[in-house]
């Protein structure tokens, strides 16, 4: 890292909050997704906003790369550092600064915890929907870069369905404000929050964010249904979606997931094929009427066993198992991929099917959880890193399965985002074109690609991964870097 | 995640297991006290692991990482936290053994290290510690951050000993025979806690054994690395504590976390099978009781609003989240009140707040004020440590609440 840029940043922070040395920068190296390490110029611990526009403004004068980072929970490889950049960490920037439960709403700071909102809105009867699985620890700021979603945005929408506003400083240092408190929105022009969430941290940085809160359900009936056989849980989704029901979220584990889920939390899950999770919420009386008509549901998609949470605790239980899956998963396999692919959820079975049949032809088990009410699969793709080879054969079997959802009409991110892991996919899904048109908006705002350059768009000068050879859809001629 | 680590140490295989099961996921960050104050990558769970395996790996020294491990309070929040399986614990306790022989102290901190392994294990050698830290206390702007906190936490005088027989036979019909741990700098701090707990047990038909010859369990230094001296003090109690009882009982929690890894301090020594026999043995206070079921339910005169305090290494490394609550239910006029951010630790944990005086300070003032949002009458808790943690941030917030440790609760529910 240069060195007068070093010394613009010493007259920002005090030597405590302005990291250099390599013990300090290593545990940054890398976010939820380990296979790629990268190790920043430095990291700094701004405390309030003045502090970050200062920064963004310098890094963008000395065109140094930087990287906003939250709880780095990507799993996408979305906040690895930029090699020699900078990581703005915004861990400091964590007030819930207003809870307004007159106008349903909360204004916070990029590091705020996602489950904290819910925590504080608590007390007014609200809380905020999106919940991705790492919503304990994941933040606010990193929820608005990858447009996380969570089990319940089935009913409720991404995360982008609940910011109202937000004041920015885009890559370039100019700070705006986008939306505002109220519900419509401007209503005229772009949608720029739109545009701004989801965008993966190439525009810039959330410095207050203005969220919609949702009054909490008056009842949920969390159902778990047990099958002998993975294609008939998914084709039981299908039977929800067309009776017209709307559940807050529907979910499927397959034997493999519930087997490390079980292990981690003792959820008490029953030893089946695969297993349904559906929660109702709302209004009692609307929730009632139609437990009933799924329980009907659910008796004729070929269930071996129902149970329905009886207590709140129970309820929590379920879903605490669902949502360290991904985690738990550690316990079988010292190294695993997780994917997040998305297919029409009419074709789920059909999916299904042909990721076992992959997993026989790369001779590697995959675990599936996925959020099925949206047709959103995360298959994990366990492998041993120490034995030759199988990391690239996990790769490729990865690619393929991104390329199935794709060829089904699909995509190939659900919620994880494009980060640095499928980078090189983009093109599986959009045109030379789109993708120009991409990159001209983001040169539009960002002419240096300063800010988390190397990420979202193919090539570049983004940290490999550390596997040396070609890509396997390199090797496929899917793909080429020319 | 994959590492490089080659070793023969013993302790090499659970080390590496930790690193292995470790996904980077994040999910612990939530739970660590140091990551809550100071919202950095190194002060995490993760991050930690990630620095041992650097050194572990010789990419990076021990000097270097020392500052962050030291850091960590071991209270093993991170533990149930980990959807992954981690084991931090076996990690940190190794790593932190491994690393001490060779690890260079400024003549300042080895002394008060010196001081804290000289002492606090020997209730005679503390007590006459305690009369001369009287005199130091004089000194106290002078002194090192460290001997400051040292001296800041001994009480102004000594409570007189509280003498127990060696044998307190069952009251009633006869549950049970158990052996009663004393613990090390309790007994000179606050023998009314084993003298409460011996006369709880005994009151629940328990044959409660006290053996005379007893000694410090060695918890205090394996959790900072002092593995030889660990070793040789456990060992004397496994010839002290009879073979015969139930279960050995322990009033302090770090003492029954301490105790349950003695399999792992004395793997592949020649008494492994004798400190796995041992070890099995050691039961909780609490855990006991509420396993057991009061036999003698005589309660308070008038309501008492109580909060539970839970101690790290009762909640996080020996799991008993319900047992404490479930026996404090049993007592007629409490009213158990909870707390927000239960699970966070008061800053204690074990020697930190002698080596880490300032974050150690933070999380105890944290608690109180969580602990006082709920208006309580009183505080109980499991563990010696967090009861003078308590005790001491509330008299710097000078506020009056009795702080009790649950067998002293349970006591003096029994005579009221």
């Amino acid at each position: 890292m240069n060195h007068p840029f070093l010394q613009a940043l010493e007259t920002i922070y005090p030597p405590d909050r302005l990291l250099t040395r390599d013990v300090e920068l290593l545990p940054y190296e890398s976010d939820g997704l380990t296979a790629f390490q990268s190790k920043p110029g430095a990291v700094v611990l701004p405390i309030d906003e003045a502090e970050i526009i200062a920064t963004v403004r310098l890094c963008h004068e000395h065109t140094v790369p930087f990287l906003a980072r939250g709880s780095g929970t990507s799993l996408s490889g979305g906040s690895l550092p930029i090699p020699d950049g900078l990581v703005i960490a915004l861990n400091r920037l964590n007030r819930i600064k207003r809870i307004d439960p007159q106008q349903r709403i909360a204004v916070v700071e990029p590091g705020v915890i996602n489950l904290h909102i819910t925590e504080a809105a608590q007390p007014y009867n609200l809380y905020y929907a999106p919940d991705p699985s790492s919503q304990s620890i994941c933040t606010i700021g990193g929820n608005i870069a990858f447009n996380s979603g969570g089990a319940h945005c089935l009913k409720y929408g991404m995360t982008s369905n609940h910011v109202l506003g937000m004041k920015v400083v885009l890559a370039d240092g100019a700070v705006t404000q986008f939306g505002s408190e109220s519900i419509e929105g401007v209503g005229i022009g772009p949608d720029l929050i739109g545009l701004f969430v989801g965008s993966e941290g190439l525009f810039g940085i959330a410095l207050e964010i203005t969220l919609r809160l949702m009054p909490q359900p008056e009842l949920y009936r969390t159902v778990l249904a047990a099958y002998n056989d993975l294609g008939a849980a998914g084709d039981a989704v299908s039977l929800v979606v067309a009776s017209g029901l709307l559940p807050g979220a529907i979910e499927i584990m397959d034997r493999l997931a519930i087997k490390a889920a079980e292990a981690s939390v003792k959820a008490g899950y029953p030893d089946a094929e695969a297993l349904l999770i559906v929660e109702l919420e709302g209004e009692a009386l609307q929730v009632e009427a139609e437990f009933a008509q799924l329980q009907d549901l659910i008796q004729t998609s070929g269930a071996f066993e129902m149970r329905v949470a009886r207590s709140e605790e129970e309820r929590a239980r379920i879903w605490k198992g669902r949502k360290g899956a991904f985690s738990a998963v550690g316990r079988l396999s010292p190294d695993f991929i997780v994917q997040d692919g998305v297919v029409p959820r009419g074709r789920l079975g059909e999916a299904l099917m042909a990721i076992d049949k992959l997993k026989t032809k790369y001779g590697l088990d995959v675990a599936n959880v996925f959020h099925a009410g949206d047709g959103n699969l995360h298959p994990l793709i366990l492998y041993d890193g120490r034995e030759a080879g199988a990391l690239e054969r996990a790769e490729a079997l990865a690619g393929e399965i991104l390329a199935l959802c794709v060829s089904l009409g699909g995509s190939i991110t659900g919620e994880h985002g494009i980060g640095m892991e499928k980078r090189d996919y983009l093109p599986t899904m959009f045109s030379e074109e789109e993708i120009d048109i991409m990159q001209a908006l983001r040169r539009a705002i960002d002419p240096n690609e300063i800010a988390n350059r190397g990420k979202m768009f193919p090539g570049g000068d983004a940290p490999a991964l550390k596997q040396q050879g070609l890509h396997p859809l390199e090797r496929q001629g899917v793909i080429s870097r020319e | 995640m994959r590492h490089q680590i080659v070793s023969d140490d013993i302790r090499a295989p659970e080390m590496t297991e930790a690193i292995e099961k470790c996904v980077h996921c994040g999910f612990c960050l939530a739970a660590c006290p140091t990551y809550s104050l100071l919202g950095e990558e190194m002060d995490s769970p993760r991050g930690r692991i990630y620095l041992m395996k650097n050194v572990l790996e010789e990419r990076l020294t021990a000097e270097d990482a020392q500052p962050f491990i030291d850091r960590c309070l071991g209270c093993m929040a991170c533990v149930p936290a980990c959807p992954s399986g981690v084991e931090y614990g076996d990690l940190l306790v190794g790593y932190r053994a491994l690393q001490e022989p060779a690890r260079q102290r400024s003549p300042l901190d080895a002394l008060a290290r010196k001081l804290v392994c000289e002492t606090l294990p020997y209730p005679g050698r503390f007590r006459l510690a305690a009369r001369a830290g009287k005199i130091g206390k004089a000194l106290l702007p002078a002194l090192p951050p460290a001997f400051a906190a040292m001296l800041s936490l001994l009480p102004a005088t000594l409570p007189p000993p509280r003498p127990l027989p060696s044998l307190l036979p069952a009251r009633g019909e006869r549950r049970g025979v158990v052996a009663l741990l004393l613990g090390c700098a309790q007994q000179a701090l606050a023998p009314e806690i084993s003298y409460a707990a011996a006369h709880v047990l005994a009151a629940n038909g328990l044959e409660v054994h006290i053996p005379p010859r007893q000694g410090c369990c060695g918890s205090i230094l394996l959790h900072i690395g002092e593995e030889k001296r660990a070793q040789a003090i456990a060992r004397r109690n496994f010839d002290a504590i009879p073979d015969d009882v139930d279960a050995i009982i322990t009033t302090a929690a770090g003492c029954g976390s301490g105790m349950k890894d003695y399999p792992l301090l004395f793997k592949s020594q020649p008494d492994a099978e004798r400190a796995r026999d041992f070890s099995r043995k050691v039961v909780d206070f609490s855990a006991y009781l509420a396993r057991l079921g009061l036999s003698e339910t005589t309660g308070f005169n008038r309501e008492r609003r109580v909060v539970y305090q839970d101690a790290c290494h009762l909640l996080h490394a020996q799991g008993h989240q319900s047992e404490p609550r479930t026996l404090l239910e049993q007592v007629p006029n409490l009213r158990l009140v909870s707390i927000a951010d239960a699970g966070m630790c008061c800053g204690s944990a074990g020697t930190y707040n002698i080596d880490q005086p300032e974050l150690a300070a933070e999380l105890g003032r944290r608690k109180v004020v969580s602990i006082l949002a709920a208006e309580p009458d009183m505080v109980v808790s499991g563990n010696i440590g967090c009861i003078m943690q308590l005790r001491q941030e509330l008299a710097r917030q000078q506020k009056t609440l009795p702080v009790l440790h649950i067998a002293e609760a349970l006591h003096q529910a029994g005579e009221e």
